[in-house]
């Protein structure tokens, strides 16, 4: 059962301009799998709530729960999160929840990750969690950004990609793709996915998360492309519908 | 009340008597499902109520549309908080396509094309509470929310209203669906915000 826990804020790390990562200490922290979310419940002195959901970008380790968070404009919760809320507040969270868009260490199937945007978060936790259990497990990232100043853990990602064996990290850059980058700058199609995926016979579980226009087209074209819906794992969380 | 979050104020507010505790308006249609939008062709189109002791009950598209129709107003309320208020639909009520039904069931387990399924008490499915809707604002409905129908259940939260629906068995024991095995709650009162498994 999902449970409130009171979590502190013990460090905030810039991911972009218009984005940042909370560490969290969670007293009684019952763990979690690489996918999962929380809802975070704000209150006000006069008793009013809020509620939000976020997924948690950080492998599960101890007492510590890492949310990335991006800045909707005039939203209420995330400006909070990013401009107010500061090192040693306290915030109530509940979760772990979902037990659907999650990898686990333990499952040898090969591992296709497709992110737009903050829809990285769920995905870098899988990919530390990859790291942090020592999994060989091949796994294959496709990111995509307006530019290359919108890569969340930028850094974090060009290490990975150099020092964790059977990690292949690869951009797609919708607005301006830095120089020396192949191609045009494009949204993510059914060519990506052939060329920087895994072939379906391989048979590879997929993760795609991004706004609701961008999990449909790269929902469609791994279908398209022959990969089983039933291995095609999506989650949404853009502010737009469709 | 919970514990303050320091400099917290929330969104100047106006009371909403339709909208349920935690929950906002949105206007566009925000769309939330676990996989890729399955589409279905009308030629191969089938609905089926399966009863408990094995009788099936079928209709196809032409047999669907060929039943009395009704154009439910209902507001709406997803458990990712967004809320959507009086909107339009077509479709035939669950009480037509349950009457001729023989069971003593209490429980429906819904499926859909892809493989989703969600559960709830037989009698929510009844009573012009709930229908099979292949129309929204006046149009077909849109593959990626649920065409070419859906199961529609506003008193619920919105997860039971199952999108591309292909049929409904009929259980005396309840058994729970896709997200209720993921730890969502079995029946989903958005009023009582029955989100979790033990809410
Ligand atoms: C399972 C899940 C995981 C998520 N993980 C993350 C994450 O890791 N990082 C992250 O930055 N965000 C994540 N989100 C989105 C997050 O929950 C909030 O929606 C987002 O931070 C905006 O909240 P806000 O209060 O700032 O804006 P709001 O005040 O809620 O929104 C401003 C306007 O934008 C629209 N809007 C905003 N969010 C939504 C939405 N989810 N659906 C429909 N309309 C919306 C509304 O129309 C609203 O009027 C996740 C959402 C879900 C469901």
């Amino acid at each position: 059962m999902a449970m409130w826990h009171v979590a502190h804020l013990v460090q905030r790390r810039r991911e972009t301009a218009t984005a940042c990562t909370l560490v969290l200490a969670v007293d009684d922290w019952p763990g979690h799998v690489p996918g999962q979310h929380v809802d975070v419940r704000l209150t006000a002195p006069d008793g009013y709530q809020a509620e939000r959901s976020y997924s948690i970008s950080s492998a599960p380790d101890g007492n510590t729960v890492e949310l990335t968070v991006q800045r909707v404009p005039d939203g209420e919760v995330s400006p909070y999160l990013i401009d107010v809320f500061s090192v040693g507040d306290p915030v109530e969270i509940r979760g772990p929840v979902g037990g659907w868009f999650v990898w686990r260490p333990t499952e040898p199937a090969p591992v296709l990750l497709v992110a737009g945007g903050s829809g990285i978060a769920p995905l870098m936790a899988m990919v530390r969690a990859r790291r942090a259990t020592g999994s060989g497990v091949p796994f294959r990232l496709i990111y995509s950004v307006r530019t290359d100043r919108d890569v969340y853990f930028a850094d974090e990602l060009r290490h990975r990609a150099a020092d964790d064996q059977g990690l292949e990290i690869s951009y797609v850059y919708t607005r301006q793709a830095p120089d020396g980058w192949p191609g045009q700058p494009h949204r993510i199609g059914p060519e990506d996915i052939r060329e920087r995926g895994w072939p379906p016979e391989r048979e590879p579980q997929c993760f795609v998360c991004g706004p609701t226009g961008l999990v449909e087209a790269v929902a469609d074209s791994l279908v398209a492309v022959g990969h089983d819906a039933q291995r095609v794992k999506t989650e949404r969380f853009g502010p737009t519908g469709g | 009340m919970g514990i303050v979050s320091p400099g917290f104020q929330g969104r100047p507010r106006s009371s909403q008597p339709a909208l349920p505790p935690g929950q906002y308006l949105t206007e566009d249609f925000p769309v939330l499902s676990a996989g890729p939008t399955p589409r279905v062709s009308l030629d191969t189109w089938e609905f089926a109520v399966t009863s408990e002791g094995g009788v099936e009950h079928r209709w196809s598209w032409a047999e669907m549309l060929a039943l009395p129709q009704e154009t439910p107003t209902v507001d709406i309320h997803c458990v990712t908080r967004w809320s959507k208020l009086g909107t339009n639909w077509r479709g035939v009520s669950l009480d037509v396509l349950l009457g001729g039904v023989e069971t003593a069931a209490k429980f429906a387990l819904v499926h859909s094309y892809g493989g989703y399924s969600t559960n709830l008490p037989l009698a929510d499915l009844l009573g012009g509470q709930a229908w099979i809707v292949h129309e929204f604002e006046g149009g077909g409905l849109p593959a990626e929310h649920g065409g070419p129908a859906r199961l529609l259940v506003p008193h619920l939260y919105f997860w039971k209203s199952a999108k591309w629906v292909r049929g409904i068995e009929l259980l005396s024991t309840d058994e729970p669906g896709f997200w209720e095995t993921a730890g969502y709650h079995d029946y989903g009162d958005p009023w009582r915000e029955q989100r979790y498994q033990g809410d």
